[in-house]
């Protein structure tokens, strides 16, 4: 009794250590143990329905065909420049997109001139299905690296730009009058407040403009290319290689959930303020 | 109180017109404000809604700029926001993204005056001075209404002004928090040694805080009375149900009903 924090009208009590139980190990990871069950449901009934003969594995592979396929493609080494160059386009449009549409999204938000100048064609642009501008990109920069990392430049530029524009569009008057009334300068009320508040819509159309890139690659390479991995499941479903389409598959569903997850941490290390960010 | 009392802040004829570019109109909003504030004392300016309260104290602060007169504070005319004055907003307005002892520190930072380090230890002892140390490290999300607004005036307190400027700062906060922020506003400014302006619609609290009562009129608002607080310096909160209490609570509002009755605000004078 004696430490008991007593509250006063002066003193606030301190926050102190929960004396709260700790919830078991199971009963903290219960949805990722039901997640977890439940695709290993699916595969296993996936293996047996072709084991069983109820599918032909032509149509349908098998998860043991593909992990084999998935096997032979890394133990020849065939599939190491198809990654390679599928990864160098990425990176290259998607950084591309970042250093262009970030800058100019927080430019276009702040000021209203320059957004009346550039609004009907980022209008125009962000509507359009990028892909349909793929014959026009062959026609420019031909089947090689250069046309694929132009469409991933496209698809993802859009939704930063449009989504930081956003942002610092929305600040709360509130702030601003906080800001000002301190005597901010225009430059510090850009950095102490349209910056920070815009970062959650920021990092919002980075990862939308992730969707958009993965997009971009795989038609990309599809519609036009000599290598990488929507090239490799091209020409693999074209020979009725269903294992090694799967394989494609797979690569790019595990690579866009990394990068996914990857922008989800930098999301939660900046948004710790943000009361709904938790649970 | 000395004879001699410093003027620490002077409006003389304040006009204010506000511009409806879509009506294409003048709204009149103060017409001719003449108030005093001294050094030390705290004034309450309490009025019928909408009068143009807030829209003085932002003139006052320099976020608004007036049509016609003038106010001078220290002397000094104000045409813009400066160091001299702080305003602590109705909205506790913190910055989500700034841990209580960095939103404390805010104007320090735009100000830019004192080292980094230096900074901080002033925002933690005005954290300590409004009774939230151990919350420094938290975002004003993990707190209540009550010391949010602590925060706010800490904030507003940390860049040591001249002037303090709180429009209705309890205005959001629930009855029996407000009562107790008012104790605890009487003893932060007194600790803090300011002068400050003071905006509420509760007439309670004004006289509760308050060394001068000033009655706006409705808009376009003018001064209608001034009220002189005649209780002691150290107030608890007992003191709201001595009868002189009453008694100046009933002459306010009974100015205040009268002038909202002239302007159809309200439609009968019956008593409350």
């Amino acid at each position: 009794m004696t430490d008991l924090l007593i509250k006063t009208d002066t003193q606030a009590v301190a926050p102190r250590k929960s004396a709260r139980k700790i919830p078991g190990h199971w009963q903290r990871n219960e949805s990722f143990y039901l997640g977890l069950f439940a695709v290993i449901a699916f595969l296993i009934f996936w293996e047996m329905s072709v084991v069983w003969k109820l599918v032909n594995p032509l149509f349908t592979s098998s998860p043991v065909r593909i992990i084999r396929a998935g096997h032979a493609v890394f133990a020849d080494g065939s599939i190491y420049n198809d990654l390679s160059v599928s990864g160098i386009e990425f990176a290259l449009g998607y950084g591309l997109a970042v250093v262009i549409g970030v800058p100019m999204g927080i430019l276009m938000g702040w000021y209203k001139r320059l957004n009346a100048l550039c609004e009907p064609f980022v209008n125009a642009l962000y509507a359009t299905p990028r892909i349909a501008l793929m014959p026009l990109i062959i026609i420019w920069f031909g089947v090689d690296l250069s046309s694929k990392v132009a469409i991933i430049f496209l698809s993802t530029v859009f939704p930063i730009l449009v989504n930081t524009m956003t942002g610092v569009r929305t600040i709360d008057r509130d702030f601003v009058k906080v800001a000002r009334s301190f005597g901010a300068s225009d430059g510090q009320l850009f950095l102490t407040v349209a910056l920070p508040s815009s970062v959650p819509n920021l990092l919002t159309g980075l990862r939308l403009g992730l969707g958009h890139a993965l997009i971009g690659i795989v038609v990309g390479e599809m519609y036009g290319s000599s290598a990488g991995i929507g090239y490799m499941m091209q020409t693999a479903g074209a020979t009725f290689q269903t294992d090694r389409v799967m394989v494609g598959i797979i690569i790019i569903a595990v690579s866009g959930m990394a990068l996914t997850q990857v922008l989800k941490m930098i999301e939660d290390r900046f948004e710790m303020w943000r009361a709904d960010s938790r649970g | 109180m000395g004879a001699q009392r410093n003027k620490k802040m002077e409006a003389r004829d304040v006009r204010l017109d506000f511009y409806n570019g879509r009506m294409n109109s003048e709204l009149p909003v103060l017409d001719g404000i003449d108030l005093t504030v001294y050094e030390g004392e705290l004034l309450a300016i309490v009025g019928p809604s909408g009068c143009g309260k807030s829209t003085f104290l932002g003139a006052v602060d320099g976020l608004v700029a007036v049509s016609g007169g003038e106010i001078r504070v220290d002397g000094v005319r104000v045409d813009r926001p400066g160091c001299d004055r702080a305003m602590v907003f109705q909205n506790d307005s913190l910055f989500p993204w700034r841990t209580v002892v960095e939103n404390v520190s805010y104007g320090l930072d735009i100000q830019n005056k004192l080292s980094k380090s230096a900074r901080l230890d002033r925002a933690m002892s005005l954290v300590e001075l409004v009774g939230l140390k151990g919350f420094e490290k938290h975002f004003p999300h993990e707190l209540s209404g009550g010391m949010r607004q602590r925060v706010n005036i800490a904030r507003a307190l940390a860049t040591d002004p001249e002037l303090l400027l709180l429009d209705e700062p309890f205005a959001a906060l629930d009855a029996q928090t407000r009562e107790f922020m008012q104790v605890e506003l009487l003893k932060i400014l007194g600790r803090a040694g300011k002068t400050a302006v003071f905006i509420t619609h509760q007439i309670d609290e004004a006289i509760f805080l308050a060394n001068r009562v000033a009655v706006f009129s409705a808009r376009p608002a003018k001064v209608q009375a001034i009220v002189e607080v005649d209780l002691p310096a150290h107030r608890s909160l007992d003191i709201k149900l001595e009868p002189r209490f009453r008694d100046m609570q009933e002459h306010i509002w009974r100015l205040i009903e009268a002038e909202s009755a002239r302007t159809g605000l309200i439609t009968s004078t019956v008593g409350a």
